[in-house]
């Protein structure tokens, strides 16, 4: 068992203005990987990397509608959103598509 | 492919597993679209069930359609999972049958793509290259970018227009507010402050993509907006209760009068799916917000809209299909559309909304086009001067 879970972050599509607009992001969460869901890395990433308007990422206690979320390139819609519970090594990208075209 | 078959046997056992054991404890009604009813084992556990939740975690779906490869997305509109491939045809096939059945373009006809760099007309110009290749439309292509003048932001995002000539080997055409009209949107910021400076951006973005195609003898103009983009225009007209916008806004190809023909080929696609399949196709866009539009009632009706599709993903059809089948009462006093007496442009009054907003800009009284003002027009005009009263209500208020 892990003692900790490493992670790739991505944020994308404008999403990155959020975050001193840095798009990628390799953290090490300090849970253990069997404790620790896609919920946990959210409140996280509140806490940690977020640098302005939180509002405009979290809402409530998922991401704000119009935030995608992939896990290793998958919809998160297909793996259990909030409750996926993540492994070591895995990429979770944030795409906002609430920015203009 | 023996792989693939043994995982989607076993995740069906697991699942039918997970049924037997824990079958109360999933309070998620079984949707018809998906045909093995796993999907809502995978997004619907409850307590009972985590002991398969280490598997299921883990546990790639399949593709509803091709039944092989691993899907890679939900699809909102039919709540399909499809892998990246059949994501794809789909997705491009049903841009084909939104171009087929509105009968959007003819052999021959040479189609702009108005261009900004963002998602929506990123994937649309790839989209219509491929289709048009792909089902031997016959037109000859090519993207029309509008230069507003706005630093920091459209600079930006014409380089990725640019990017996107040379990727998809198509002419380019970049007109400026400052060759059309004199005035760039950083110069109308600093008169008119951040207030208002949106209705001038939108009204003469409208005419300058009209200009350029005239310029290069376009036969149509198509639009990126999206199906997320047209619900919020049904939702805004009817909470501005702006009848004649609402009749009109949800039409996938605006007649021909007076003006170049307009059509919207991404009418039905989901903002999620554009993204998606930008992303996917690793397509090179833009997307930073305009730094100058708070536009506060629009994000509104947005943040609303996303709301509703998070809790059912039809609501954005659904919007646009209320929008379709609405009739206008016979008594309603609709706008007559005629001809601006100073451009040409179609227009209801006697000067067209681009000739006020600019005439304001002109004499420095900006608030001019801002609001209604058609009593004014004949003074414009017959270029007779305005009184002082006239005039302190037209300037911007200096706080």
């Amino acid at each position: 068992m892990a003692a900790s879970v490493s992670l790739q972050l991505e944020f994308s599509g404008g999403a990155e203005l959020l975050f001193g607009g840095v798009k990628k992001h390799h953290v090490t969460l300090p849970f253990q990987s069997d404790a620790c869901d896609i919920r946990h890395l959210l409140v996280w990433i509140k806490q940690n990397l977020l640098q302005e308007r939180p509002e405009l990422f979290i809402q409530g206690d998922s991401v704000r509608p119009g935030i995608l979320v992939l896990i290793n390139d998958a919809d998160w819609e297909l793996m259990g959103e909030l409750t996926y519970k993540l492994q070591d090594e895995d990429s979770i990208t944030f795409i906002s598509t609430l920015h203009g075209g | 492919m023996e792989v693939a078959t043994r995982m989607r046997q076993n995740r069906h056992t697991l699942m039918l597993l997970a049924r037997g054991c824990a079958s109360l404890s999933l309070a998620t009604e079984a949707r018809p679209e998906s045909n093995c009813g796993c999907a809502e084992l995978l997004t619907g556990g409850g307590g009972g069930t985590w002991m398969f939740w280490r598997n299921l975690n883990t546990m790639p779906v399949c593709c509803n359609s091709c039944l092989e490869k691993n899907a890679v997305l939900k699809r909102p509109k039919t709540g399909h999972s499809l892998c990246k491939e059949c994501f794809f045809t789909a997705f491009e096939e049903e841009v084909h049958q939104t171009i087929m059945s509105g009968q959007l373009f003819q052999r021959g006809e040479t189609v702009g793509i108005g261009a900004s760099g963002g998602k929506d007309s990123t994937v649309l110009a790839h989209v219509l290259k491929v289709l048009n290749e792909r089902h031997d439309y016959g037109l000859a292509l090519l993207l029309l970018s509008v230069d507003e003048g706005i630093t920091g932001y459209r600079d930006d995002s014409l380089e990725t227009v640019k990017r996107n000539q040379q990727q998809y080997d198509l002419p380019l055409k970049i007109v400026s507010y400052e060759e059309l009209y004199g005035w760039t949107m950083d110069d109308i910021v600093k008169q008119v402050g951040l207030k208002n400076n949106c209705t001038f951006c939108g009204v003469f973005r409208r005419q300058a993509l009209d200009r350029g195609a005239m310029i290069l003898g376009v036969d149509k103009i198509c639009t990126g907006h999206n199906a997320d983009d047209i619900a919020e225009t049904v939702l805004m007209n009817v909470l501005r209760g702006d009848i004649a916008r609402l009749r009109r806004c949800t039409a996938v190809a605006t007649g021909s009068e007076g003006a170049i023909p307009r059509c919207k080929p991404l009418k039905y696609a989901y903002e999620k799916e554009i993204v998606l399949y930008a992303y996917f196709k690793k397509l090179d866009y833009f997307s930073t917000e305009c730094v100058y539009s708070p536009n506060a009632y629009r994000g509104h009706a947005r943040a609303f809209l996303k709301d509703l599709e998070a809790l059912r993903p039809s609501t954005i059809l659904d919007i646009i299909h209320s929008g379709e089948h609405l009739s206008v009462k016979e008594d309603v006093r609709m706008p007559v559309q005629g001809n601006c007496s100073r451009c040409g442009y179609i227009s209801s009054q006697a000067l067209c909304k681009a000739c006020v907003l600019l005439e304001g800009l002109n004499r420095g009284l900006p608030k001019l086009g801002i609001g209604k003002h058609q009593k004014l027009h004949h003074k414009l005009l017959a270029q007779e001067p305005l009184t002082e009263q006239e005039r302190r209500k037209l300037k911007v208020l200096d706080l």
